[in-house]
């Protein structure tokens, strides 16, 4: 398999997505059959190309600077699951 | 005839010359989805109350003498991923379950202008997330052909409210096909504009360079009305372009001997299903008929679009989906211990399968050591099938193909092996990658009655085109005119 147990513990982590130790093995072998599908990519010779991340050529889009009305704070943490004094609330980040 | 069966133009003549009102077409609309609705599953979320509201308020306009829009009065569905103020936006997510927009999406905003009146929201793909609508974590919706059968994705909703009479018409997105497949395997009409053509201010991001949101139509007469909606610059989306804008009904037009078509012969070698493969190639035939000359070009790296897009889609889609922390919206896990626990508990009980899948793949593909050799190499395969459309767009106007491989298949027979999925986006990925406009029109029916797509593919902003070859087969066919016996 083209990505090992321990390369599957190591995204699972980058990612902030748990994975089971019995499930390991399943997503090792699914996201191997899908990368090995992917490579075939790797045969083409691409030394002069370049690389498109856009389709669009488009730089740097500006737009006015003035001043509009934004959304009010509490609609916007309705949506939040918890908050207090106007602020979304999270766990202590620093002891 | 029953009103909710009629098409965007004849319904909007209906109302505006006061045979209907605008309160019959809803009461229409939403008879049929309580009639069917129970076996279709087409919709999360249904807006009634506020569709009645906005009803009144057009029909009253209309009484006082004034201007209700081109699309005064008329019922539209929209996919679940697009922001509709003060309605929850789910993307059929548990993530999202609970999210109610504060906004409207650019989309909302230019249809409800015009008039439309929004009837509910769509189920869908988790997070876009698939080719068969089973991934959505609320339902399972079904093909109105076959009830046993999916009704493709990831905006299989969108397809099957249209394609069973439950909204005249619907938005979806497609970043792979998830409009023009579900179109396909419904019998509508399904377009995936040019990128940047319609603004995705409002559309819950997937893979931003892929991404766009395009309508689902009874015909293509609907699909030009739509198009006409929805097109147009917007400073809140930075990849929305800048046109003149186009009256697109102007291209409904029945000729097609000024149209040269190309068909990819090489790529459809292997496997295309016989049935869809027959049907493609009488739809070819019929176009010939009318005048079309064709031709058979090459595509030298189309077969290795599908492998650019799961590299592509999958590192933007890990990118995109890094906002769900659990913090600001959306899920967060009942128990945690630290901040960096309560991300990945929220993240593992939020998320559902395929879309882990995707987010790992992309982070991998991403991650140190890797880029360069998927991430980065994909994006150069990408300039590769950029170029290859370009080179043939100066030899024809359109490109013809089958819009999927195989008609709908079974409820749960590819929820196992995700590649076998991901096949069926074959034909329809290569236009996401180079950002080209592609539409899905009905063509045929296989033996087991199920529908079978064709779609043409323009060069960028050669929408018109698309209409133009669209409507000149539609004319001269009745495949448009079949109804689901549902």
């Amino acid at each position: 398999m083209s990505i090992s147990r321990e390369e599957i513990k190591h995204i699972a982590n980058l990612s902030r997505i748990n994975v089971e130790d019995n499930m390991v093995d399943k997503y090792a072998e699914t996201l191997s059959n899908i990368v090995d599908m992917a490579n075939e990519i790797s045969k083409l010779n691409t030394d002069d190309v370049k690389p498109t991340a856009h389709i669009l050529e488009n730089v740097n889009v500006f737009r006015k600077d003035e001043v509009k009305p934004s959304y009010s704070r509490d609609r916007i943490l309705e949506n939040a699951p918890t908050k207090e004094s106007g602020c979304i609330s999270l766990p202590k980040v620093v002891e | 005839m029953e009103l909710y069966s009629l098409t965007i133009h004849e319904i909007s003549d209906k109302i505006k010359s006061k045979e209907v009102t605008i309160r019959e077409v809803l009461d229409s609309i939403y008879s049929r989805i309580d009639d069917i609705e129970t076996k279709v599953n087409a919709y999360i979320n249904l807006t009634k109350e506020y569709a009645y509201i906005r009803a009144d308020k057009l029909q009253k306009k209309l009484n006082d003498g004034e201007d209700i829009g081109i699309l005064g009065g008329v019922p539209i569905a929209i996919k679940d991923n697009i922001c509709i103020k003060d309605v929850k936006t789910t993307c059929g997510s548990k993530m999202l379950e609970n999210f109610v927009s504060p906004y409207d999406a650019t989309v909302i905003e230019r249809l409800e202008s015009l008039g439309a009146i929004i009837i509910g929201k769509t189920n869908m793909d988790e997070f876009a997330m698939g080719s068969s609508t089973e991934s959505s974590y609320f339902k399972k919706t079904v093909n109105p052909w076959d009830i046993t059968k999916v009704p493709g994705g990831s905006s299989g909703g969108s397809a099957a409210s249209v394609s069973s009479d439950m909204a005249f018409a619907s938005l979806g997105s497609d970043t792979g096909g998830s409009i023009r497949q579900p179109a396909s395997y419904c019998s509508t009409v399904g377009m995936k504009p040019t990128y940047g053509l319609v603004s995705r201010f409002g559309l819950v991001a997937f893979a931003s360079s892929l991404d766009q949101i395009g309508p689902f139509t009874k015909d293509v007469t609907d699909m030009a009305i739509m198009l006409n909606s929805i097109v147009g610059h917007d400073d809140k989306d930075t990849t929305s372009v800048n046109l003149n804008k186009i009256d697109y009904t102007k291209y409904l037009i029945n000729d097609v001997k000024d149209i040269t078509i190309g068909v990819p012969i090489e790529f459809l070698k292997e496997g295309l299903n016989p049935e869809v493969k027959k049907a493609f190639d009488s739809s070819i035939d019929k176009l010939v008929e009318h005048g079309a000359k064709v031709i058979d070009v090459n595509l030298d790296y189309i077969k290795y679009s599908l492998a650019t897009y799961y590299i592509i889609a999958t590192a933007e889609a890990s990118s995109n989906l890094g906002r769900y922390d659990g913090i600001k919206y959306g899920y967060r896990t009942d128990k945690f211990e630290d901040l960096l626990d309560l991300y990945k508990k929220s993240r593992t009980e939020g998320f559902g399968e395929e879309v882990k899948r995707r987010i790992m793949l992309g982070t991998y593909v991403l991650s140190s050591g890797y880029y360069d050799a998927y991430y980065k190499k994909a994006q150069k395969v990408r300039t590769l099938i950029i170029n290859d459309f370009k080179r043939v767009f100066e030899s024809c106007d359109i490109i013809a193909i089958p819009t999927a491989p195989n008609t709908a298949f079974k409820i749960g027979a590819k929820t196992t092996n995700p590649l076998e999925m991901y096949l069926e986006d074959i034909y329809t990925v290569p236009v996401n990658m180079a950002g080209l406009p592609g539409i899905s029109i009905p063509c045929g029916f296989d033996s087991n009655n199920m529908p079978i797509g064709l779609q043409f593919i323009a060069s960028a902003f050669e929408e018109k085109k698309l209409l133009q070859a669209a409507y000149t087969f539609e004319q001269n066919t009745e495949f448009h005119k079949m109804k689901p016996n549902i």
